[in-house]
This record gives structure tokens, C-alpha cells and sequence, in this order.
């Protein structure tokens, strides 16, 4: 479920002149800018932004990234993008890294729908004026590439039906490869990036069923070449994406100094999902509620701008 | 007794490609049963006289005339099908007919626009539960990755090609051709990824490229290489492909799969042979009856959009 709170008039007029105001001038009104956009969802936030450009012949998201700066501008950059071209835009920065965030990119390609992946990449190359696949191909090598562009590659089939035998078979491919650790990638590849996500999950409850301990148990710890590193969130991600986002968010706060980059994305990206049910998720592990954790952890507008997209009441 | 000329015409009704409807009523309808005694005694190809003296239909002509009269039908539901799930089915199809088929998967890959194709895998989804990239896995043979990597391409399509780019990764081609062992062309890596990921504008500079730097196309050095070549020519010169499937197609021996893609070929890309007139003049002798119609006035409306 979201967590954001969206009003139940909203008029995106008066919020473009809102916002207007909240720029014009010597400071700008961060606060302004925080309770009206944090409280829109994506379709709301595409119309002030085209009411903006209506009235003041500029673009709101320039007008922004000038004003601001630091954690809450990237914040708001990508909170103010539709979702496909936010995904597109995490996905380009990820690539462009001297050393590739991997992870971000299984992150878009798994727990995103079919449809939302194929949105993702005709934005990207609206943007880029590259297609996805072929930029991440420039940029990883080796089967950790192999995996990578199979998996923004794929339109998996969004249906219900489950072949048992095909998962029975596929648990036992994926078992060899885990136990053994002598992964045979080709049929790794083939199955994480081809198979629909109730297939998977099929083949992952029957991993489970037949070896007492789930498959991303037996992948556990932090080390590990580059392919290990690059299948263990994929796995996770198909599996069980809430519990995925927990851990990013958790491992995100944990760090001396917090990973802004992670928190900012995580929810962000999630605030119009599920990121209540990892908000549940987190207290369980954790024992903290994730917006008191997030407030101990950050400061200023940036801090406030996370806690309204988590739904703290202003 | 049917005269020599009516047993000539009922063997040619059948010798094309297609059907002569017309030519068969006119002969059937006005033989009487003597006629029909002779016609059958002097037609080789479609009766033999068997140990009792007695004229009884060839099995093996049989299959023949199945193929020969579903020719109109198939180019009537290949017209009339939406575009995506004709090629969805296409693509089914060639995967369950096996590697002597897999030029179809390579032809609807990388022909179509991206969004046609988008749109091919959509259908697939609802016609077969299935996504096309899981059904390949199937194919336990070499092409498996090439054809998941063609199928599963979103490419760019809009201008501006980096040369530099281009001219390397020919060089990249080049190596994996010449310096490595070519039977092992289907299991390189960058060659995959750059024929599956690249837009076409970028894989048509690379061809420039290639043939300024090394004398030959690329095409040329894929003689015999199978889907790999048929990859390549379908991504940078896709009417050297067609005009060649198309030929295969009125060859004197050609087979019944070589004859099929006539139909499949000209349906579905009709516009494109008027522009290019890549037709082979041989098709008007070699078509028979409605089939012919068909397809010649496909051929012929190609620009009417």
C-alpha cells in the first residue's frame, strides 16, 4: 500500500501558483514545496507541472533544480518525475558510475510490472537516445553482463499459471548452483530472466520446500566475484521485493553515514507502492519505526520531504 | 478421349505455384466418364496405374494439391490477422518446427519496428501463456541465445550514430569471424551483444564500416553461417534478404518451406516491395489462379496505405 497522503480536492492550478511562490523571491519556500508536492501523486504532479509551463512558459523541475540543492534537490528531482522516467534516469546514473550500481539495475528490472519495465526503456530512450540494453552492455562484462541485460531485456508473461514439474526441475538447476557454488550462469541466466514472477515463485517455494531453507538463505554473506554480487538482489528482488526494499532501507540508515542515495531511491520509488508494508516490515525487524529511524538519521528539508512521503501528518 | 491438350492443362493447373481454378472447372465440369478415363491415364504426375490396370490418385500427389489449394487460404488469414498476432504465431510456429525454421524467428525480430515487435511479444502473451523467451528455451541447440537476445531487443530507432563506436566494434566482429574459431561465432559474447542491442543505424554504419575496412561485406564473411548471417542482412540490408528468400521460393526445386515464405514474404511486406522492387519477374509464369491474384494485387496496392 502508498503512503503518501493526497488530499481529496486538489487543484493544480492553485498548486503551480503555490509553487511559483514558493520560488520567487530571495529564499524559496522549501516548506511550501514539501507540503504541496509531497502530498500529489504521479498523475497530479504531471498536471501541475504542465499547469506550471502553462502559466509561467518555464519548466517547473528546472525552476526547482535551481532553487535547491544538495540531498533534497536529487529528492525532489526524482520525486517529481513520472515513475517510468525516474526509473530511467536511476537506471542512467547506476550505469554511468565508475563502478556500475549493478544492484539498482536488477532493482528496476525485477520489482517493476512487464509493462512498467517496457515504460521504463522507451523513456530511457527518450532521454538517452540509447536504448537501455545496449548501455548497460557497454558498460558490464562477462556474465555479470549477460545477466544484466537479459534481465532490463525482458517482457515476462504477467499470467497465473504454474508448470510444478518445470519448477521442480528449475529448483533442482538452481540448487546445483547454489550448493556447488560452480554456477552454471547460461541456465541461471535463462531461468531468472525468462521465467514469468509466479513461475519463480513457484520454483523458489519448491527450493524451499525441498531443502528446508529458503534459496536466498543459502546465498547469504557480502562476499563473492561480481556475478554473486549481482544474482543475490536479483534473487531477492523476484522473491520477495518488500523484504528486499527492508533491507536496502535498513543497511541504507545502519551505515556510518547514511546512504542517501539508497534511502532517497527506496522511497521515492516506493511511497506510491508498498512502502507501508515495508514500513510494517521494518518495525518487525527492527523494532523502530522507520520514520523515527530516518528522522534520527537525516536532517533539514530533506528529512522533512522523506517523512511526508512516509505519511507523517504535518 | 480427352485431347492431349486438356491433359496438358489439368498438369499444369497444378504446376506452379498455387492453383489454376479457373482452367480445372473448365476441363472437369465438361468431361464426361470416358474423358475422365483418359485424363487420368495421360496425367503422370497425379495418377499411376497400378498392378491391376486400374488409374488410382499418387499419395505422394495428394499431399502436393493439400499444399497447393491452402495457399489462398493462408494468404487470406495471414492479411487478415492483426499484425502482432501474426507474427506472434509466426514466431510459435517456427519454434515448434525446429531449426530449419528459426530464419522465420530471425526475419519478424529483426524486420519489424521495435514497437511491432513490442507488440508481437504482447500477442504471444495472450495467444500462448507463455513469453516468447521462455518458449525458446526449448531449443537446446547454439541459436537458443542468439534468438532469446534478437526477440528480446527494444532498439533504438531514432538518428545519430557514434562512427567511432561503430568502426570498433566492426573491428570486434571482424576478430570474432576471422581470428576465432567460427563455429563458435553463436556463443560470442560481444558479437551477440552487439547485433541484439544496437540500434540499426548504428549496425548499418558498422556494415560501412566493416566493408571499407576489411574489403568485404559482412554479410560475404557470414557465408554459411546459417542465422547469422540471415541476422545481419535482416538488420542492414533486409531486401538482399527478402529478394533471396523470394528467390529460393520460384526456384525450379524448390521445397514446400521455401514456398511458403512467398506468402509470408509478400504479405507482410507488401510496402516495401513496391519501394524497393525487389520482386523477381519469374513470379508472374510461376503463380497460378486466385493464389496469384492475391498475391499480385498485394504487391500491386503496396503503396495504397
Amino acid at each position: 500500500m502508498a503512503t503518501i497522503d493526497v488530499p481529496e480536492q486538489v487543484s493544480v492550478l492553485a498548486d503551480a501558483e503555490a509553487l511559483r511562490k514558493a520560488c520567487k523571491g530571495w529564499g524559496t519556500d522549501e516548506k511550501a514545496i514539501i507540503s504541496v508536492l509531497g502530498h500529489r501523486n504521479a498523475v497530479q504532479r504531471k498536471q501541475i507541472r504542465l499547469a506550471y509551463e502553462d502559466l509561467y512558459q518555464e519548466d517547473l523541475i528546472k525552476r526547482l533544480e535551481s532553487e535547491l540543492s544538495g540531498d533534497f534537490e536529487k529528492a525532489v528531482y526524482r520525486w517529481i518525475l513520472d515513475p517510468a522516467d525516474r526509473d530511467a534516469v536511476l537506471a542512467n546514473v547506476a550505469i554511468k558510475k565508475l563502478s556500475p550500481d549493478h544492484h539498482v539495475i536488477v532493482e528496476i528490472s525485477c520489482t517493476r510490472s512487464p509493462e512498467e519495465l517496457l515504460a521504463v526503456r522507451r523513456a530511457y530512450q527518450a532521454r538517452y537516445k540509447h536504448s537501455l540494453e545496449e548501455d548497460v552492455a557497454a558498460h558490464t562484462k562477462g556474465d555479470t553482463r549477460k545477466l544484466l541485460v537479459a534481465l532490463v531485456s525482458a517482457f515476462r508473461y504477467d499470467g497465473e499459471e504454474i508448470n510444478t514439474r518445470v519448477a521442480n526441475s528449475e529448483a533442482k538447476i538452481l540448487h546445483e548452483a547454489v550448493k556447488d557454488k560452480e554456477f552454471n550462469h547460461e541456465e541461471i541466466i535463462r531461468i531468472l530472466s525468462t521465467r514469468s514472477k509466479m513461475q519463480l515463485m513457484a520454483t523458489f517455494n519448491r527450493y524451499r520446500d525441498d531443502h528446508g531453507t529458503t534459496i536466498t538463505k543459502n546465498l547469504e554473506g557480502d562476499s563473492g566475484d561480481e556475478f554473486l554480487k549481482t544474482l543475490r538482489p536479483t534473487i531477492r528482488c523476484l522473491n520477495d521485493p518488500k523484504k528486499y526494499f527492508e533491507k536496502v532501507l535498513r543497511n541504507s540508515i545502519r551505515r556510518v553515514g547514511t546512504d542517501e542515495d539508497a534511502l532517497t531511491r527506496v522511497i521515492v520509488t516506493r511511497a506510491e507502492k508498498d512502502l507501508k508494508d515495508v514500513k510494517e516490515l521494518y518495525y518487525k525487524r527492527n523494532s523502530v519505526p522507520l520514520d523515527q529511524a530516518v528522522a534520527k538519521d537525516t536532517t533539514g528539508d530533506y528529512k522533512a520531504l522523506l517523512l511526508t512521503l512516509l505519511g507523517k501528518e504535518d | 478421349m480427352a485431347l492431349p491438350v486438356d491433359i496438358e492443362a489439368l498438369d499444369k493447373a497444378f504446376s506452379g505455384i498455387g492453383v489454376d481454378e479457373k482452367s480445372l472447372i473448365s476441363i472437369l465440369t465438361n468431361s464426361n466418364e470416358e474423358h475422365k478415363i483418359s485424363l487420368r491415364k495421360g496425367s503422370s504426375k497425379l495418377f499411376i496405374e497400378d498392378e491391376n490396370g486400374f488409374e488410382r490418385w499418387d499419395q505422394s500427389s495428394i499431399k502436393i494439391l493439400k499444399h497447393q489449394f491452402n495457399r489462398f487460404r493462408d494468404a487470406v488469414v495471414l492479411s487478415l490477422l492483426h499484425p502482432w498476432e501474426r507474427d506472434a504465431r509466426l514466431i510459435e510456429k517456427a519454434i515448434r518446427k525446429g531449426p530449419k525454421h528459426y530464419n522465420v524467428i530471425v526475419e519478424v525480430a529483426c524486420t519489424r519496428s521495435s514497437d511491432q515487435l513490442l507488440g508481437a511479444r504482447k500477442a504471444y502473451h495472450s495467444l500462448f501463456h507463455h513469453s516468447i523467451e521462455e518458449h525458446l528455451t526449448h531449443i537446446k541447440g547454439r541459436e537458443r541465445k542468439l534468438l532469446v537476445a534478437l526477440v528480446s531487443a527494444y532498439r533504438y530507432e531514432g538518428t545519430g550514430v557514434n562512427e567511432d563506436v561503430a568502426k570498433s566494434e566492426a573491428q570486434i566482429l571482424y576478430e570474432a569471424i576471422n581470428n576465432g574459431d567460427k563455429n563458435k561465432l553463436l556463443d560470442h559474447e560481444d558479437a551477440i551483444m552487439i547485433l541484439a542491442t544496437r540500434s540499426k543505424q548504428h549496425l548499418q554504419a558498422l556494415y560501412r564500416h566493416y566493408s571499407q575496412s576489411y574489403g568485404k561485406t559482412l554479410a560475404q564473411d557470414l557465408e554459411g553461417e546459417g542465422i547469422l548471417k540471415d541476422t545481419v542482412e535482416c538488420l542492414c540490408t533486409p531486401q538482399t534478404y527478402f529478394t533471396r528468400v523470394l528467390e529460393a521460393a520460384v526456384k525450379e526445386d524448390a521445397d514446400e518451406e521455401s514456398k511458403r515464405a512467398l506468402t509470408r514474404v509478400i504479405v507482410t511486406q507488401k510496402e516495401q516491395l513496391v519501394q524497393e522492387g525487389f520482386v523477381p519477374n519469374k513470379i508472374q509464369d510461376i503463380l497460378l489462379g486466385l493464389y496469384k491474384d492475391f498475391l499480385l494485387a498485394s504487391i500491386a496496392s503496396g503503396d495504397i496505405k
